[in-house]
């Protein structure tokens, strides 16, 4: 039966491979007139870190909004694990499947505690009965400590989240994105604001992440990017401009011309 | 497991404030039937129907409050709601009349006469029985709320375009209630009640009843906004107003949340105006009209929005307030409540009880000399 299998042009994304997780092909969107993707194609496997880059206008962040639902494409393929079609879902549902979303600019809820933060990111029932009769057992307790500690502020436990410094707040984001438990998390600059040191430590945390879920990183902090050590996907004018590793993007002419500078 | 939900969320200041509440509605009804009408102590009849007045306007407050200061819906039509839980509570004190109407129609409310009409329009029906009526003002309300909202947030209006879409919708009520044609009374709306439940409205024992049942509703209300916000729904109800996209990122489905209690506070709003309407005496189109509404946000805000407490206090305070200066200073009322708004919006932005915290933490501090707490600069939770 060919038409089981259809044959795959060298290069090309491969939708059956067995490791692949997501999968764009061809996603075109379009705001009034300007042209945010364009024919955007990109695989990430499963367990696999990817960084992307890209200046401003690229189309990282209608990227990141395509693939949760809160934008719908004009054209193209998107793909979540074998079956889910993305493009007929929104971003609860898109939520519910496995794929976390940390914004660029850190947004956790700045009223609740750090600990309350993290307990309505837990995976499970999110429909409003369910929440109003919910009680706190203590395996989630017990994964709300873990989170606690995975990113460090086991000592700001119960202060209100609108009081952490921008570094904590990136990191209680990524902590709620962890609770829900993903197989692939979008990570849009979580560098930005973070002293040296900050940086360094969130390069660490990413990397551990990496080991058990799928993780697309928009950063445009080189360094950090070097730090974490990946296939790295530039993007520009809404498609894919080059792919490889950071020394081998980074001699890449058009990279040079259109990003890189100099 | 029923007693847990309710109860756990209470703190001391809930407590403390269910028990002023049972306090004053055992004490007023007493003070105003147990004591004879010369004693210092006596408190008058027209006063116990003012302060029962005044809790079924706190009760539209916290209903707002539920929606406005935990979810952030800023509703500018929360009257409407007040208003038809008011029309069916009329419709059954209209019923009550019976023969006893000026032309004596044994079925017919005095209008429908007037009008010439031959038989009572169908959605009069039932209404002779105070259980329907009672459940149709929470019913109706309900029901609007639920299809307004349902069509509202699946289309993710908020913010400003969801108060202005409120705003339109008790005005096109209003316009549609003058109507005569609609049977309700038209400009006059329903009044002339004799009795409820066979007990004289007239009576000093049946408005020290209203009164107290005024405050029972509203101690049961209260208990159940704090089981609701104190539970993870609320906490997702404050998630969705502080931070809407990142709710939704998280899987939750916003807009049954926004559903659910919008839905409940438009009852609860429709079951304050049906004890609001034995009380006064009187329902007419009026009460859709949208400055009601307005000024029902300026109670909350003044009280303190996302406080249970602080809109209750703020409904009694503001309507005091207006009580007074409309029999002293009539012409000035209006400036003197936005003048308060003004000066509650700058000074206190989270309202009187919002504001306590830090006001006691700055006296405290002030007396003791010491450096002013870190603690007192971070935002204040949202109780």
């Amino acid at each position: 039966m060919p038409h089981h299998a259809p044959p795959t042009m060298p290069g090309q994304p491969d939708p059956h491979r067995h490791d692949t997780l997501l999968y764009l092909d061809g996603v075109s969107v379009a705001f009034d007139g300007f042209q945010a993707l364009n024919n955007l194609s990109m695989v990430v496997a499963r367990t696999e870190m990817r960084a992307v880059i890209g200046p401003n206008g690229a189309g990282k962040t209608t990227m990141m909004d395509v693939i949760t639902g809160k934008t719908r494409p004009d054209s193209g393929t998107l793909r979540f694990g074998e079956t889910i079609d993305l493009t007929r879902h929104d971003e609860a549902d898109i939520a519910g499947f496995g794929i976390g979303r940390k914004f660029q600019k850190p947004t956790v809820f700045e009223s609740h505690t750090v600990e309350d933060n993290l307990a309505l990111a837990l995976k499970g029932r999110r429909g409003p009965f369910a929440a109003l009769f919910h009680v706190t057992g203590d395996d989630e307790r017990q994964r709300i400590d873990d989170l606690l500690s995975l990113i460090r502020l086991a000592h700001l436990r119960a202060a209100p989240a609108g009081g952490l410094s921008h570094g904590q707040k990136q990191w209680l984001e990524i902590g709620m994105l962890l609770a829900q438990d993903p197989q692939l998390l979008l990570i849009d600059e979580p560098a930005a604001g973070m002293t040296d040191a900050e940086t360094a430590a969130t390069a660490e945390l990413l990397r551990d992440i990496a080991r058990t879920h799928s993780v697309v990183v928009v950063e445009h902090d080189m360094a950090f990017v070097r730090a974490l050590d990946v296939k790295v996907t530039v993007l520009h004018e809404g498609s894919v401009l080059a792919e490889g590793s950071l020394d081998h993007v980074s001699a890449n002419r058009k990279v040079i011309d259109v990003y890189l500078g100099r | 497991m029923t007693r847990r939900f309710f109860t756990h969320g209470m703190t001391r200041g809930s407590w403390v404030f269910l028990a002023l509440l049972a306090a004053a509605g055992v004490l007023v009804p007493a003070l105003n039937l147990g004591l004879p009408a010369g004693h210092p102590l006596h408190m008058p009849t027209y006063a116990v129907t003012l302060s029962g007045k005044y809790l079924t306007y706190a009760l539209l407050a916290l209903a707002l409050d539920l929606v406005w200061g935990y979810c952030g819906i800023l509703s500018l039509g929360h009257a409407a709601f007040f208003a038809l839980g008011g029309y069916a509570m009329g419709m059954y004190l209209m019923r009550q009349i019976g023969p006893r109407g000026v032309y004596g129609d044994p079925l017919l409310p005095d209008f429908m006469v007037f009008l010439d009409w031959q038989e009572l329009p169908w959605y009069w029906l039932g209404f002779d029985a105070f259980p329907v009526a009672l459940a149709m003002a929470l019913v109706v309300p309900g029901l609007l709320a639920f299809v307004f909202g349902w069509f509202a947030f699946r289309a993710r209006v908020g913010g400003v375009y969801l108060s202005i879409i409120t705003q339109a919708m008790t005005y096109a009520l209003l316009l549609a209630f003058f109507r005569n044609d609609m049977g309700f009374g038209g400009n006059n709306g329903l009044t002339d009640f004799k009795e409820i439940l066979g007990f004289d409205l007239q009576s000093d024992a049946t408005r020290a009843g209203l009164f107290a049942a005024s405050a029972l509703a509203l101690g049961l209300a209260f208990v159940l906004c704090v089981a609701i916000t104190s539970s993870r729904l609320g906490k997702v109800l404050v998630a969705v107003r502080d931070a809407e996209s990142r709710t939704r990122f998280l899987g939750y489905r916003v807009e049954h949340y926004k559903l659910f209690v919008w839905t409940v506070s438009a009852m609860m709003a429709g079951l304050a105006g049906a004890l609001y309407v034995p009380q006064v005496g009187i329902i007419n189109p009026g009460e859709f009209a949208p400055a009601n509404s307005i000024e029902a946000v300026i109670w909350v805000a003044i009280g303190g929005r996302g406080t249970l407490v602080g809109p209750v206090l703020g409904a009694g305070l503001v309507n005091f307030a207006k009580s007074w200066f409309t029999a002293a200073l009539p012409e000035l009322w209006l400036f003197a409540l936005g003048a308060l708004f003004i000066a509650v919006t700058l000074f206190l932005p989270k309202g009187l009880v919002g504001s306590l915290p830090r006001l006691w933490a700055n006296a405290t501090s002030a007396r003791s000399k010491a450096p002013p707490d870190a603690r007192t600069k971070a935002p204040a939770a949202a109780e």
